[in-house]
């Protein structure tokens, strides 16, 4: 775990860059965190995405796989890749401030 | 009289079933059991079915034979269930009403899902065994198959038996041995996963037992098209994996009707679970047996086997107003085919993994280790299967809750993740 400054913010990140306490994230947050990853700037098709896994995360308490995702949040699996590339459940949920999703076992 | 519904004739419903039948008196409960048909595949066998090691008459029985006297046998596929006047309409317009419904109609392929898998070259070189026409038409392909490029792809997760294609990759090894082309076949495993496997340790394992044998692991590839024609997988991220012959698992959605029936599933089809009582968590009268729960744990006939003894209990609490016992811990136990008459088992539940020891105590068989012991033990489960755990019967030293003795524990590591 280490403690970083984002956005003007001290928060505690896990040894993967996930926030830990999903509570602390705001959206100027959300902006630094996607920047560090290459992704500047989000787009609305970026924050449709986010807002979508907020959702997920405050209704289900874990984030949604790229499946999920491309069935209920409005945006291709296709355009996922292209908006967060390599694996977009993954860098999504960390840019949205939520925990890496659980690997189905 | 209770009324007792059961949707499913495979694994769940029926241990569940002839369970039931034994909990309640005939003049306390109404059993009734529903599929879309009367195969009842033992599906641990798909996987010898495209070696020749095992046929379909070998494997299929008739589903309403598995039940006890006294449970009523519906032919009939389900149409949709609705939760507020707790009614199952059947295909053929026939309502059943419930007082306990178990959903036990496991999981669906739906290979339609990603591009091309079921466009040209479907069955001729690209292919599935998990379903028993895939599997047969696999095993004419396989016996003539003298070389090329061999590539076993995971779709995505959730999978039945998530360790079926790495023990598909090992027989194949075998086999390919045996046919005396080993050395003319390349042999690669493709999985959206970041190793071989979903848990820390046993992924490494069977990393390694993949490098053994030469097989090529490729890691995090999440496919977006299967082009037969072309002979590759391409990811979203467009990478390509070329092939002269893919065996593909496909994703794998929840029963057609959950998603006919208002608030019953998820996106996918499955059915949020409560992972300890099994009560669904859209109505208090439905319960959740099998590979149709949406619960972080295996889909394996093992865990639906462990979960038949809470499912029974917590039906009838309910049914009596009693207090529902919260006591499934995910325990799940796979014996791993690995080729040349051996296998390794794994044992682990929602918050421990596999762990090398012995199962199921001090003495027993070794865990996380090859040995002919496994093997025989993969084999002589078919027995056990129609014969003891079908019937609901427990078999011999094995329980719900997974045993710890025996096995040498190390410190927690973290879960491995889907991206």
């Amino acid at each position: 775990m280490t403690t970083d400054t984002i956005a003007g913010s001290t928060v505690e990140l896990n040894e993967e860059g996930f926030l830990v306490d999903p509570a602390q994230w705001n959206e100027d947050m959300a902006v630094e965190l996607a920047r560090r990853e290459g992704i500047d700037p989000l787009t609305d098709r970026h924050w449709q995405v986010l807002r979508f896994m907020r959702a997920e995360y405050e209704a289900k308490g874990t984030g949604p796989t790229v499946r999920v995702l491309g069935k209920t949040s409005g945006v291709p699996i296709k355009e996922l890749y292209q908006l967060f590339p390599k694996g977009p459940a993954k860098l999504a949920a960390k840019i949205a401030g939520i925990p890496k999703p659980r690997g189905c076992i | 009289m209770h009324r007792i519904v059961i949707l499913g004739g495979g694994t769940g419903g029926t241990l569940a079933a002839n369970r039931l039948r034994r909990a309640f008196g005939h003049d306390e409960a109404i059993i009734t059991v529903v599929d879309e048909d009367d195969r009842h595949v033992y599906q641990p066998g798909l996987l010898f079915v495209p070696f020749g090691l095992t046929h379909g008459e070998d494997i299929v029985r008739p589903r309403g034979r598995q039940l006890h006297r006294g449970i009523a046998y519906v032919v009939d596929p389900v149409d949709r269930v609705d939760l507020g006047t707790r009614r199952v309409h059947l295909a053929s317009g026939q309502e059943l009403d419930y007082d306990a419904l178990i959903i036990a109609t496991g999981a669906t392929l739906a290979p339609e899902e990603t591009d091309g898998l079921t466009g040209s070259g479907w069955k001729e070189s690209v292919f599935t065994f998990y379903d028993l026409e895939g599997a047969e038409a696999l095993a004419k392909k396989l016996a003539w198959f003298d070389g090329g490029r061999v590539v076993v792809n995971v779709v995505e997760m959730p999978i039945k038996c998530p360790v079926a294609p790495l023990e598909f990759c090992f027989l194949a090894d075998w086999f390919f041995e045996q046919q005396g082309v080993r050395d003319r076949v390349e042999l690669t495993y493709v999985t959206p996963l970041d190793g071989a496997f979903t848990k820390p340790v046993a992924s490494r394992r069977l990393g390694g037992m993949l490098e053994e044998r030469g097989i090529e692991l490729v890691t995090e590839f999440n496919t977006g098209e299967v082009d037969g024609d072309k002979g590759r997988l391409v990811s979203y991220d467009e990478r390509e994996v070329p092939f002269d012959l893919a065996v593909v698992v496909p994703v794998h959605n929840g029963a057609p009707y959950v998603t006919r029936s208002e608030g019953l599933g998820d996106a996918l089809g499955f059915i949020p679970t409560d992972v300890h009582t099994l009560q669904s968590e859209a109505s208090p009268h439905v319960f959740v047996i099998g590979d149709a729960a949406a619960l972080p744990t295996s889909k394996a006939g093992s865990v639906t086997h462990f979960e038949g003894e809470v499912v029974v209990t917590n039906v009838r609490a309910f049914l009596e107003g009693r207090e529902l016992d919260a006591s499934y811990d995910g325990h799940a136990n796979c014996f791993i085919e690995t080729g040349f008459s051996k296998a390794m088992l794994i044992d682990f539940n929602y918050d421990v993994e596999p762990l090398p020891g012995h199962f199921p105590s001090g003495v027993g068989l070794p865990l996380m280790k090859e040995s002919h012991l496994n093997h025989l033990g993969k084999l002589l489960f078919q027995w056990f299967y129609w014969h003891s755990l079908l019937p609901g019967r427990d078999i011999p030293g094995v329980h719900s809750a997974m045993p710890t003795r025996g096995k040498h524990r190390t410190a927690p590591t973290q879960e491995v993740s889907v991206s």
